[in-house]
């Protein structure tokens, strides 16, 4: 017996969708910056796994070079708006208890291993059903601290005289704008993980993203059970 | 029975209900049926119930999604095609000019940028060379002060005979870079206090009310070349230097010899080279870069 069963509250659906071409435009903006002194690496020593500039010619082919007025512009318009979602979303789940299920507890550990066993064939049970399971708690909440780390060490290079503390928090301006970076390259990271799980659940879960319902089939009632 | 208060669509909806024809089985013939299949029944009725809602929902959620993503794209566009102020669309110099606002009410004078140790001094990077001609004789330099209650020409000389200050701080470039270095001059507000900028109420000028001073100043290389803008309280900020030094050394033709502006309250864009002049003013300064897209305010 088919049933609809409520997932995701209104807002939550806004202010995942809204925050999604927010960030985009966040990182667009952020490689028309990084352009104009690509640094950062991966690597050892003398040894680059992986340059951070992803060669010139990426950069050329993106359209993203000699754009580096227009990407500080974009960003501190942009940045408003990406903050005040964001806070706006952590207020929300304060306020609603949506909090509980999102963010880990001791029971997340283990919740999050056996998803993590299972989703990789390696242990045939599935975890025990929960809105959230261990796994999503940990990444849903740790996008969460990652966008309010991209809110305090962009303040930080933002304005590193008026809030000259934080940067010494952060090991200084360099420091700072290192881990701006990477916690950028972080939500790339995070965003092909998320798309592939959402591609591999399927369509009534990510219907339910848009339009907060999702289609379950109820078990068949006693009557016709005998 | 028709209901004139319905439409057609809503009739249908009841019919099965209010007219016994329509029905296959009458209810009151219930007891004589077999439980399962009405059960199977009631079943394919639930789940053809839960199909609608499920349409109704989808329609609705995603006709909401694509509205919202059209109006979304189409008001970006809208943003980026605006009729462009110094190189950019109008909304995005605006909200350049909102965040100064936010900028200038937090800024206090009294935070400083951090001070480093001699030995974290790291080489001076050259990075452009505007308003430096190389064959430019530095015995005709001289520093014009315009815009006080009366003009004033001073040598180096005089320059340096104001109380020499030392800093060692981080210069921060728009571009991303940063690097320590150490700063030897006169404070700006030192040289200030002795040609006061005017006041905006004709009053007597008092650097310690800066906000009754005129609002700006500007600085010029002798050839104008390079231009920059500083709001009041950034150029009387006690880190606000007049260097004729860097790294213990007189500046290099390429560093702004022989004397340059070492703000760090700014970015590397602000700490112009061979100032010629420095001009009070009331009216926004042109600045050079600000001319090109990049934020006039450009403070730290």
């Amino acid at each position: 017996m088919k049933k609809l069963e409520k997932k995701h509250p209104l807002a939550i659906r806004w202010f995942h969708w809204i925050n999604f071409p927010l960030l985009a435009l966040m990182i667009w903006s952020g490689a028309m910056i990084y352009w104009a002194n690509a640094v950062y690496r991966v690597g050892v020593g003398k040894h680059q796994l992986l340059p951070m500039n992803f060669a010139q010619p990426t950069w050329n082919e993106l359209h993203l070079s000699y754009r580096l007025a227009e990407g500080m512009a974009l960003h501190f318009f942009v940045m408003w708006f990406f903050a005040i979602n964001g806070l706006l979303y952590v207020a929300y789940t304060l306020f609603s208890g949506e909090w509980r299920l999102l963010v880990p507890n001791r029971a997340s550990f283990r919740h999050a291993l056996l998803t993590v066993l299972h989703d990789q064939h390696l242990r045939r049970e599935p975890p025990p059903p929960q809105k959230f399971n261990g796994a999503q708690q940990f990444a849903y909440t740790g996008i969460v601290l990652m966008g309010f780390g991209s809110l305090v060490t962009g303040l930080a290079i933002y304005k590193p005289v008026q809030f000259a503390w934080l940067d010494a928090l952060l090991g200084g301006y360099p420091m700072a704008r290192f881990f701006h970076f990477w916690i950028t390259i972080g939500y790339l990271l995070f965003f092909l993980v998320h798309v592939a799980q959402v591609a591999r659940a399927g369509w009534n879960n990510f219907r339910s993203m848009v339009i907060g319902y999702e289609l379950h089939d109820a078990p068949p009632s006693e009557v016709t059970g005998d | 029975m028709t209901d004139p208060g319905k439409t057609p669509d809503e009739v249908a909806a009841v019919a099965p209900e209010s007219e016994p024809f329509e029905t296959p089985e009458p209810p009151s013939e219930v007891h004589e049926a077999d439980e399962a299949h009405l059960e199977r029944e009631r079943e394919i009725a639930n789940d053809a119930a839960v199909d609608r809602e499920l349409r109704r929902l989808s329609r609705r959620g995603f006709v909401t999604a694509g509205v919202a993503a059209v109006a979304g794209v189409a008001g970006w566009s809208w943003l980026r095609g605006r009729p462009r102020t110094d190189g950019l669309a109008w909304p995005f110099r605006r909200m350049l000019q909102l965040n100064e606002k936010v900028a200038e009410a937090y800024f206090r004078p009294s935070r400083m940028s951090p001070s480093f140790r001699p030995d974290q001094i790291t080489a001076a990077r050259i990075n452009g060379g505007l308003g430096l001609s190389a064959s430019y004789d530095n015995a005709d330099w001289r520093l014009r002060i315009e815009g006080a209650a009366s003009r004033a020409v001073l040598t180096l000389d005089e320059i340096r005979s104001f109380p020499r200050r030392e800093m060692i701080t981080e210069f921060r470039c728009i571009e991303g870079w940063s690097y320590i270095v150490k700063w030897t001059g006169a404070r700006l507000a030192d040289v200030m206090a002795k040609y006061p900028p005017p006041t905006r109420d004709g009053s007597a000028p008092d650097l310690e009310r800066p906000d009754r001073l005129v609002r700006y100043v500007s600085m010029e290389t002798p050839d104008r070349g390079y231009y920059v803008g500083l709001d009041m309280q950034s150029a009387l900020h006690p880190q606000t230097l007049l260097a004729y030094e860097i790294d213990g050394q007189p500046l290099s033709w390429q560093h702004g010899a022989p004397l340059r502006l070492a703000i760090p309250v700014k970015y590397g864009v602000k700490n112009i080279k061979r100032v010629g002049t420095i001009r009070y003013t009331d009216v926004r300064p042109a600045d050079y870069w600000a001319e090109r897209g990049y934020d006039w305010y450009a403070g730290h």
